[in-house]
């Protein structure tokens, strides 16, 4: 193997681990709020800043970071005090980002710059420098989740009961929105503007048809999301096709195969739960 | 008896407008008041105060024989997610957070409380189960565990037999009455002829707060009070005829 593919074999695996554990935590944490819309008006917010940072002649996911970044907050900020309706807030920010990012790209002398790598992703366009952003972003998601998974587990399931117990439900709120506007940023150019959604929202999903514990669903989320993007970077070398379209691809057929799977464990078994309740009818 | 904590001239509300109005109420250790009054009479916000999710406009809250992590919350059931991804366990412990730090982590200890809790509800067998595998009564019987879990010194309970299965309803009570030996209760309730059964006095919540030291209570008493709501009786649960005293 050549210096080359060694190189590039390396990035896509470094890229993969840190893809997936944003997928394990970021992953589950959206799909357990109901937050994937919110996570999909991020996405496209944060197209803005790659177009102001071409515009701007400065790194375009720094510009996506923070577009990225104040939309998150922006719309924590009206959905807590109620000024606006969320889904409209993410609407209006989804639109307006594609629109700025585009008008800029526009106005940006010389060539114009491969859009495509940006809404669909592409491992060649990553650099070394992408892979420790992401690095760091996967630690600081770690410890975080690690260091305050109790708090983060009631605050999310059930943040009225939870603010009898402490004073800063808020203040998770906006740290984990801020986290996830983040994470899903440093990953655009990996997975793409469009399709990183799919990434965040699918493994997570095939997990819960399994299993209800919160913990267990990030974990095999994370091992999930590593299969499934090491697979799509291979399927996609060996068949020159867009990355992210391919993992994507993977990653639903992986959900179609989960769906079946239990489909046939709930034809051949019932819920503990469900036993103990009928037995309970039985009996009376 | 010394009280065990006191509602002293408080007055609260939401975005200015004022809900409660110069409310003075204290509760006994051995109480069991039943809170009525009419919707959008206050009692839901009565229980925010207490816990201190809403900071009054004016009045003190004496709590001077009660530490804050001495109270238990049973809110309206509504309020939680179902179909988010925690096992029953992981809720019940949910009601040990007020011990923990924010970086708290469950012990052995905390669990095995939970287990005791769990058995004492008939929750042992969804230990695992997720909530939306559970039915009305039974979710109901999780929050109530979440909220003794920490034995607590004052129960607040927001309408806790709204989705409960009448069938279940009086021992859901008869569980209440047992807790009341350990613990003060006030529970909010439409159904004041059912609760009849088991609270010792009643609050009339309407703005103001009158104090009816009696567990039976009558129309009449509640138009004195300002209160104006029906005295019904839902599901099989024995109660009182309601009388004038």
């Amino acid at each position: 193997m050549g210096i080359f593919e060694y190189s590039f074999v390396l990035k896509s695996l470094l890229g993969a681990l840190f893809a997936s554990i944003t997928a394990g935590i970021i992953g589950t944490y959206i799909v357990s709020r109901r937050l994937v819309f919110l996570s999909g008006g991020i996405t496209h917010a944060s197209f803005g800043g790659i177009g102001l940072g071409y515009y701007l002649g400065i790194d375009p996911v720094l510009g996506a970071a923070f577009f990225g970044l104040s939309s998150a907050l922006g719309i924590e900020y009206l959905s807590e005090k109620s000024k606006m309706r969320e889904d409209s807030a993410i609407g209006i920010l989804w639109a307006f980002g594609m629109a700025v990012g585009i008008i800029f790209i526009y106005l940006t002398p010389g060539y114009a710059p491969n859009l495509m790598s940006y809404l669909f992703g592409s491992i060649l366009t990553v650099t070394w420098t992408d892979i420790l952003t992401l690095g760091i972003m996967s630690a600081a998601l770690i410890i975080y989740t690690f260091l305050f998974y109790r708090v983060l587990l009631y605050v999310s399931f059930d943040e009225n009961y939870a603010r009898t117990f402490t004073g800063k439900v808020s203040l998770f709120k906006y740290i984990s929105v801020g986290l996830t506007g983040l994470a899903i940023v440093f990953n655009i150019r990996m997975a793409g503007v469009i399709l990183i959604i799919s990434l965040l929202t699918i493994p997570a999903n095939i997990i819960m048809l399994f299993t209800r514990k919160y913990q267990k669903i990030v974990i095999w989320s994370f091992v999930l999301s590593f299969i499934g993007i090491s697979g799509g970077f291979a399927l996609s070398w060996v068949t020159s096709l867009p990355t992210g379209a391919v993992i994507v691809f993977v990653l639903v057929v992986f959900w179609l195969i989960a769906r079946m799977v239990k489909s046939l464990m709930k034809k051949s078994e019932l819920s503990p739960a469900l036993s103990q309740q009928i037995k309970n009818q039985m009996s009376k | 008896m010394k009280h065990l904590f006191a509602i002293e001239s408080i007055s609260a509300g939401y975005d200015g407008k004022v809900v409660l109005n110069d409310v003075s109420l204290e509760v006994e250790p051995d109480d069991f008041i039943g809170i009525i009054g009419p919707n959008g009479g206050g009692k839901t916000t009565l229980l925010r105060v207490i816990l201190g999710l809403l900071r009054p406009y004016s009045g003190r809250l004496d709590f001077s024989n009660l530490k804050k992590n001495e109270i238990g919350y049973l809110p309206q059931v509504a309020q939680g997610d179902t179909l988010f991804p925690v096992t029953v366990e992981d809720v019940v412990l949910s009601g040990l957070m007020i011990n923990k730090r924010l970086t708290g982590r469950m012990t052995r200890d905390d669990r095995r409380r939970a287990a005791g809790v769990m058995e004492e509800l008939g929750l042992v067998p969804f230990a695992g189960s997720a909530l939306n595998e559970l039915s009305g009564g039974q979710l109901q019987r999780v929050y109530l565990a979440r909220a003794i879990i920490g034995s607590p010194r004052l129960l607040l309970l927001d309408e806790p037999a709204t989705y409960v299965d009448p069938s279940f309803e009086a021992d859901f009570y008869e569980k209440l009455r047992i807790l009341n030996s350990k613990m003060a209760i006030m529970m909010v309730s439409h159904d004041v002829g059912t609760i009849s059964a088991y609270v010792k006095s009643f609050a009339c919540v309407n703005g103001s707060v009158h104090y009816h030291p009696h567990g039976k209570i009558t129309e009449e008493d509640l138009r004195d009070y300002g209160c104006p709501i029906q005295l019904v009786t839902h599901g099989n649960v024995p109660h009182v005829v309601l009388q004038k005293h």
